[in-house]
This record gives C-alpha cells, structure tokens and sequence, in this order.
C-alpha cells in the first residue's frame, strides 16, 4: 500500500481511499460513519445494497414523486378525455351518457403510467445532480476504476470533522488499497 | 411421525454465467465489444444488406405517397390488410423485451439480467416498426398528428371512446416509457465506456450520454428506486398495450373478432412471438461476438421454455376461438370458423397450426431446447407462425362480409411486401447499429452475477 498526498494550494475536495472489495467498502462506509463523519460518499461499479445500511440512506422523494405523478397523470388522462367527450365536442350518439367512464379508463390509464414513469426516471436524474458535467472526483486518476472494477470512499472536506491529516490518518486504519487526495 | 422428503436439488442446465469472470473481465469483455473490436466484414455485409432491404420501405413509401393507399391490396371489405397485420406483429415481438427487462426483474430473475439490455432494444426497434404501419394506413401519413388531442381550428377533438385512438395513447406510452427504461439502464454502462475509452471524441460522447455518472452510492440507492418503480409501472403497461391492441378488434361486431378471449390471448401470443424474436436474434449475436459465457445455455434454455409455456396459452386460445364459434349458436361467427378452416384462406390456418402449435411442443425436450441450432429454427418457425396468425385474424375475418354481395378475396402487392420487408430492414439495420455502438449487455448487472460481488454471499440452505 502507498500514499499519495499531494500538497495543494486551494483547499481540497476531500480525501478518497480505494478499496479492492465490496466487503471492504460496506466496511469502511460503516466506520466512517461510526467514527462521526456525515459528509462523505461510496462508490461503487454496480449497486450495494448493504451501503444504505452502513451509509443510513433513505431518500423516499423518488417514490413520492413518482406517486404525485401518476396522480396527476391519472387525472390528466380522465380530465382530458371528460372534457373533449362532454364539454368540447359532445356529440350525442342515441342518447348515450356524454361522460362514459369505462370507455375513458385505457387512457387515463395510460395517462397515468406515462407521467409516472417519466417523473420516476426525470425526479432520480434531478436528485442525483445529474448531469453534471464535472466533479472533483474525476480528478484522482484512478478513479476510472470506479466504473469498472473497484470501489471508492472519499470524506469530503465540508465535513466539520473534517482535518486533512486526521481524516487521511482515520483512512489509513481502514487499509485501503490506496488513500489520494482529491483536488477540488 | 413422517420422515421430511428429500427434495431433488433444481436440475439446472449450466451456470448463469460461466467460471473463471471478474469484475475486470466482464466489464473489458463487454466495452472491449464496443471500444476496441474491429468493425468485421461479417458486421459491414450484414449491415449493408439490412441497408438495401431498408430502401424497400423508402421506395414503398415514396409511391405511396404519391398515389394512395390504392397502391395496397386493400379493398372493401377487407380495409385492414398486410398494415394492420404487421403492426400486430410488430408490436408483439416488442413484449418480450419489456416482460425481460420489467417482469422478470420484478420476479427477482437474475438470469435475465446477461438479456435485457438487448431485449429491451428490440422493444424499441420493433415499435418503430409497428408504428409505421397505421400511420402509413392513415392514408395522408403527413396529418397524423391530428389522431392527438390538441387544440386546432377546426374545432375538433379526437373521440375518446374508439379503441383506436386508445392505440394511439397505449403505443406512444409504451415507446415512451420503453425508452426511458433503456437509457436509464445505460447510465451505469455510458459511465464505464467514458471511463475505458481512449479517443477523446469517445470520451465526449459516452460521458455526455453518461451525464457525469459517478457510481456514488446516494446515486445508486435512487437509482435502483426509479428502476424498480419503472418496472413496476412498465408490468401493466405491457399487458395493457397489447390488451389495447387486442381491443381495436374485440371491441367492435365483426365476427371471429368480438371475443373475450381476445386480451389474454393476444398478450400471450405477443410474448410468445418476443421471445421467438429474442432466440433468433441473441443466438446469432452470442455466436458471432463469442458471448457463450455470459448468454449461457442457461438463457436459451429459459427462454426455450417461457416460448412453450406462452406457445400452449396461444394453442389454447385457438382452441377456445373453435369453441366459442360452435358454441355461439350464431350463423355468422359458425360460419367464420368454418370458412377459416375450411375456406379460400384455409392453408394459412393450416400453416399457422402447424408452426405455433406443433412445432413448439418439440421444446419438452430439454435436448432441443440445449441445441443451440434446432432451437434456433424453431424461433423461426415461430415467427412466421405468428405473423400468419395476424394475418388469419384480420383476413378471414373481413374477407367474407356480412352479406355474400359484398364478399372479396385481399391478396398483398408488390408495395404491401416492398413494405414489409423494409421494416424487416429497419428493425436489422437499427439492431446492427446498437451492437456496434453500444453495450449489448448491461454490464454492471452482469457484475451483480459475479461469485464475490455480493458483501455476504447468500447460506447455502
């Protein structure tokens, strides 16, 4: 194991550990936060479940807004085809009710999935800061693996626990593979 | 008191994904597909030959265009031909990548996850394919917009009551939606490609396609929310599409067409001719591009058995169609059944029995569903099984009207077929355009497969 610390002049986005396993990464995750620190991020080339866990990760808003959206686009699909048939264009077909709700249920529907879906796919790409073409942690060149086949830590340095030897010191217990610092 | 039975372990033909894979190795398998592979000979033939084929639509379309809708073998009665037949078609063969990729994952399947990426994008083509077909049928294609509801000077607004407008709303959600779950699938992958790509016109374009993608765990956990949900929403969409579909026939009083078998038995057809689709394309693919270990015997054999499975439903729903004609004690739908077995058309129904309902029963036989060539020309046989199928339905159908004055015989021309066949193209040509550019295997769930992904391996029980 080798460490890079690299003297900046600006101050620094935070420091990154990269670790070879995903039970090396819940691990570290799970004393990061032990050890008190809140601002501070995993990454990984496929989903762990277990990192919300370690991380304490629970961000309902994406099921919420999906919930709000198809509700909407529940109502917009009826309240649509309600007011073309009734109000807008109402033709009279032998008398037949102008409002025929099981004739409007496909599209509302419809309606519904198609705004719940986008709401779910929009709502998680907005949440997650997304697209954000540059960020901090691109600049630690090894960090191309983090798409690929190894797994990240990296305590940012908003975080009021937050000392740039102590952190790096707290990082090394954690035997990482390699501890560098990431410039802002 | 009883002895416990010993239940026999799960007889499981091969891994989901072979020995010997890390982390590292699928991921540069997969991207090394993309980024480093040659463009072979084999992919430019194949390619330009899909091109060629292509042209038939343009040409096809041009002369439509140009004449009208004349130009078809459509006549009255039979106002619905090869357009509505292939839209059918077409449509069907684009469930089987979303029930992969939604139904499947909802069902914890984690062999679909080698296949979905794929299936999914045939969804998208072959709904390209459908909706060419009723706009073209629209007869002034360059006024379909008015089949939504906007507000125009005319006054007008669309009737929210035919199944046809229904078709309208359930096709575009269902491309829609379809899209979207596919791109959100891609991010992870976009991301990776960004990262191993060594061009820098590479690196633009994956990394804006990526859209700074970083894997954080914040990301994922959202992620794999919105996912889970769009599966959720994407389960009933696809039945409802085909269910919509299927509506555009049942819902009106033709008869063989106004029955309430309809639903399930076109849902059931249109999985059955996906996953068809699904063997004919994957099993070249896994050949060509040498991905034996990750599209595994395991795959085509499930898939073997989802075509049975679905195949006897189809052979079901045929048998009730007989039953409700003979049943209904009523002339005209007595007599369409009659006319379908026995009539001008009746080599069609013949033919069509003989590829959806004898040919799959060949698939009981786990030593078909492993021979990777014979399982292969039974995909085939299935298609064309249930392209005749559409065309049964909708000819025979309309063919022998309510009164005999009115009765004619539909054959497809030369444009019908120029039509056609220029989708097959298109479908061909936008499949070969994907497995050049993009990853045909979703990479990080194949990552999830891996021995040693997981923190804590399950207890063997």
């Amino acid at each position: 194991m080798s460490t890079h610390v690299v003297e900046y002049l600006h101050p620094i986005y935070g420091i990154m550990a990269e670790f070879e396993t995903p039970g090396e990464l819940v691990e570290a995750a799970r004393r990061t936060r032990e050890a008190g620190y809140r601002k501070f991020d995993a990454y990984s080339p496929y989903p762990l479940h277990e990192l919300d866990e370690a991380m304490d990760l629970h961000d309902n808003r994406v099921s919420l807004a999906t919930l709000v959206g198809g509700l909407l686009g529940c109502a917009g699909g009826f309240g649509l085809a309600t007011w073309c048939a009734a109000v807008a264009f109402p033709l009279n077909i032998a008398g037949r009710p102008l409002i025929s709700v099981p004739m409007f249920i496909p599209i509302t529907f419809e309606c519904t999935i198609l705004l719940a879906g986008l709401t779910a796919a929009i709502s998680m790409i907005m949440m997650n800061g997304l697209p954000s073409p540059y960020h901090p942690v691109f600049n630690v060149e090894r960090f191309a693996n983090a798409s690929r086949n190894k797994f990240f830590l990296c305590i940012e340095s908003e975080d009021t626990k937050f000392d740039r030897e102590d952190t790096a010191r707290f990082l090394e217990t954690l035997q990482p593979e390699e501890i560098s610092e990431v410039a802002r | 008191m009883q002895q416990p039975v010993e239940l026999p372990d799960r007889i499981e033909v091969g891994p989901v994904i072979d020995e010997g894979h890390s982390l590292a190795s699928v991921s540069d398998k997969i991207t090394g597909i993309v980024l480093k592979r040659k463009t072979t000979l084999g992919w430019i033939f194949g390619f330009l030959v899909s091109f060629a084929v292509l042209q038939n639509l343009m040409a096809a379309a041009t002369w439509l265009f140009v004449k009208g809708v004349g130009v078809w073998g459509i006549n009255i009665p039979v106002g619905w031909g090869f357009a509505i037949v292939n839209f059918v078609w077409w449509i069907g063969i684009g469930h089987a990548g979303t029930l992969i990729s939604a139904i499947l994952l909802l069902l914890n399947q984690s062999w679909r996850n080698a296949i979905n990426r794929f299936a999914e994008a045939m969804t998208l083509f072959a709904v390209m394919c459908a909706g060419m077909f009723p706009v073209l049928h629209t007869g002034r294609p360059w006024l379909a917009y008015w089949l939504f509801p906007y507000p125009n000077t005319m006054d007008l607004w669309p009737q929210f009551r035919s199944p046809l407008l229904w078709d309208v709303f359930a096709v575009s959600t269902y491309f829609t939606i379809s899209a979207v779950f596919w791109y959100v699938g891609l991010i992870p992958d976009l991301a990776n490609l960004r990262d191993t790509s060594k061009k820098r016109w590479q690196q633009l374009v994956f990394g804006g396609l990526a859209m700074g993608w970083r894997g954080s765990a914040r990301h994922w956990q959202r992620y794999e929310k919105a996912s889970l949900l769009l599966a959720g929403l994407a389960t009933p969409l696809v039945v409802s599409v085909h269910t919509v579909v299927s509506f555009d026939f049942a819902v009106s009083i033709v008869p063989g067409w106004h029955t309430t078998i309809f639903p399930p038995y076109f849902v059931a057809g249109a999985i059955y001719s996906g996953f068809a689709m699904v063997l004919s394309l994957m099993i070249p693919l896994r050949h060509f591009y040498g991905l034996q270990d990750v599209i595994t015997m395991r795959h085509l054999n499930n898939m073997a058995k989802v075509t049975l499975a679905t195949g006897l439903i189809v052979a079901y729903g045929y048998m009730m169609e007989a039953f409700f004609g003979y049943f209904s004690a009523d002339t005209y739908e007595k007599f369409m059944i009659w006319n379908r077995m026995t009539g001008p058309y009746a080599m069609f129904y013949w033919t069509l029995i003989l590829c959806n309902i004898i040919t799959p029963q060949f698939l009981w036989f786990k030593r078909i569903r492993t021979n990777v060539f014979v399982l292969w020309c039974l995909s085939i046989v299935v298609n064309i099984g249930m392209w005749l199928e559409r065309f049964v339905i909708v000819i025979t159908s309309l063919h022998r009207d309510f009164l005999p004055s009115s009765w004619s015989m539909y054959w497809p021309t030369l444009w019908d077929w120029m039509t056609f066949t220029g989708t097959l193209g298109l479908f061909l040509t936008c499949i070969f355009l994907f497995v050049r550019v993009l990853p045909s295997i979703t990479i990080f769930e194949l990552r999830m497969l891996l021995p040693g992904a997981r923190v804590k391996e399950p207890i063997a029980q």
